[in-house]
């Protein structure tokens, strides 16, 4: 184990107004590596997850306290630049979200505002990146067409290969595959093992199935606090915690 | 038994009445259409086609030749209200791009109603503004003798469309949904980048009608250019010259001219005009919006 984490959190409390979310949140995410947050419908996975790439932000009202290290350094410090935050960290939603563009344009999207000109470079990097989310084959030849004609599957990953396209170092999923159906989610749990290769992976989902066969650690979520974190095999198998257990048994939740 | 037969009965009375209306609404403006058509076919009988389309002379009561060349006021009234537009598309598209996404809500819950009210301010009072404080202010800037010219126009007829683009515009800012701005800003784009490539494309359909909307209304309007821009019926020579529109022409000529003359058809003409030109502009905002949303979906 390296004693450096990818994006680590450090006793960070969130607050909606003044309701607590988050309590006490401490976890440390490896490079390389698929981390899975699981828990009950508003234990605030979603919360937590969008502290990462500072996606809370915008709404009115939010207070966080903590520190959020990306690769040691604080990423909710004055000095940093969010926009530069949010290339580093990308996001998948949980609906796929694709603009009311042309496919091709979706991608080249993060390109242009990057202010990227070179019209041979940015097809490159779509091309590229549309094969890294195993779409190209299935579009290739349909570039211009409008990104809604794609199939809700299909948006979704290329939600996924708009994300790529700007070289993140980590991807956050906000259960990505709640909205699509059983064959286009076995896909997309294939695309995000392939993905650690490169990136580091964090994913929440509702579905335990899920974590247990994409994930390397696993974080059990209750009521704004991790209840257990450790390696999804354990948490699976033999969890410290009977919270825990009785969750992944099904017995509440 | 008897109370079926009373709803029947209501439901039927109801039935005619909408019926009735929508018949009504629909014959009302084919008459008005069909008015126009027939009291300006006359002007022809003494009127050269060519003529009435390619001259810049409008001369009805010379008593040497009398000339029926309405080109000099399609000119004006294309000028005042492109320039119109010129004013109110970028501050109109501006305001509502502010009001949607960068002020507090507290500021636009209280400044979009006070802009749809302005729409309601009588363009006699807008021209008036434009005799009594616009006038004088480009007299002085420009230097002209006095201020009643095409840019006074212009900007009369933008304060009057402003309001419709504002409101519309906003809407259709306010309609885009927030999943397309938060994967905007997922990607690293600041929220002025946001806005220009994803936002304002995104509710380019209702911003075309807003502005079109707006536009209709610049061309038809016509107290507000009749007492601010001159009506001088010479074609117009640029933005500060005095020019006449087609709607202050009907407007002034129409109550002195003898029933049944020339003149008289010929006015109605400049009406049938008019109205066409209104008619394509409309119908090319539809079928621009229908192409743009048959692309969007
Ligand atoms: N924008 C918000 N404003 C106020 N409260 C919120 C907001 N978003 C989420 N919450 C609250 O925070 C808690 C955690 O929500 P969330 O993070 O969405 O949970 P999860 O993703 O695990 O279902 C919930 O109680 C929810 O009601
Ligand atoms: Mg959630």
């Amino acid at each position: 184990m390296k004693n450096q984490a990818k994006i680590e959190a450090r006793n960070v409390n969130f607050y909606y107004g003044s309701q607590i979310a988050l309590k006490n949140i401490n976890i440390a995410c490896e490079e390389n590596k698929v981390t899975a947050l699981i828990g009950p419908s508003g234990c605030g996975k979603s919360t937590f997850i969008r502290t990462l790439n500072r996606m809370n932000d915008v709404i009115p009202g939010i207070k966080i306290e903590g520190d959020i290290l990306l690769e040691g350094e604080n990423i909710y410090h004055p000095k940093v630049d969010i926009a530069v935050l949010r290339k580093r960290v990308g996001m998948v939603f949980q609906k796929p979200n694709p603009f009311p563009k042309s496919i091709f344009n979706n991608i080249a999207y993060g390109l242009r505002i990057n202010g990227m000109r070179d019209k041979r470079k940015i097809e490159m990097i779509v091309e590229k990146s549309l094969k890294e989310a195993t779409l190209w084959d299935e579009i290739k030849d349909r570039m211009d067409e409008n990104a809604f004609s794609l199939s809700g599957g299909q948006q979704q990953r290329l939600c996924i290969a708009r994300s790529l396209a700007i070289k993140p170092e980590v991807i956050l999923f906000d259960e990505p595959c709640s909205a699509i159906d059983p064959v286009a989610t076995a896909k997309i749990e294939e695309l995000i093992h392939q993905l650690k290769e490169h990136y580091t992976v964090i994913v929440v989902t509702h579905n335990m199935q899920q974590a247990a066969r994409i994930s390397d650690f696993t974080a059990f979520m209750m009521l704004g606090e991790i209840v257990e974190y450790d390696k999804t095999d354990k948490i699976f198998t033999n969890p410290s915690n009977t919270l825990t257990e009785d969750y992944i048994t099904g017995r509440f939740g | 038994m008897k109370k079926k037969k009373f709803s029947d009965l209501k439901e039927s009375v109801i039935k005619a009445f909408f019926f009735t209306n929508g018949i009504l609404t629909v014959m009302i403006l084919f008459g008005i259409f069909a008015l126009l058509l027939f009291t300006a076919i006359p002007a022809f009988r003494e009127i050269d086609l060519k003529e009435f389309f390619t001259s810049h002379q409008w001369n009805p009561t010379s008593p040497v030749k009398e000339h029926y060349g309405i080109l000099s006021m399609v000119a004006g009234t294309f000028m005042v209200s492109l320039g119109a537009m010129i004013i109110a598309i970028p501050i109109g598209i501006g305001t509502a791009s502010y009001l949607s996404d960068v002020a507090h809500w507290k500021v636009r819950e209280i400044v979009k109603p006070i802009v749809e009210i302005l729409a309601g301010i009588p363009s006699v009072v807008i021209g008036f503004l434009g005799i009594v404080l616009f006038g004088p202010i480009l007299a002085k800037i420009f230097g002209t003798s006095n201020g009643l010219n095409a840019i006074n126009g212009s900007l009369l007829l933008a304060i009057m469309a402003l309001p419709t683009i504002v409101s519309i515009s906003e809407d259709s800012l306010s309609a885009v949904p927030k999943t397309y701005s938060d994967a905007s800003l997922a990607l690293g784009a600041n929220r002025w980048q946001t806005l220009v490539r994803v936002k304002l494309p995104a509710s380019l359909s209702g911003i075309i009608a807003a502005v079109m909307l707006g536009m209709g209304r610049a061309i038809g309007e016509t107290m507000t250019v009749l007492m601010a821009t001159g009506n001088a019926p010479a074609f117009p020579r640029g933005f500060l010259s005095s020019i006449r529109t087609m709607t202050a022409t009907i407007a002034i000529e129409l109550g002195e001219v003898p029933y049944y003359s020339t003149h008289y058809y010929a006015l109605f003409a400049v009406g049938l005009v008019l109205f066409l030109i209104t008619f394509i502009l409309n119908l090319l905002s539809d079928v621009i919006l229908n192409k743009y949303q048959e692309r969007e979906q």
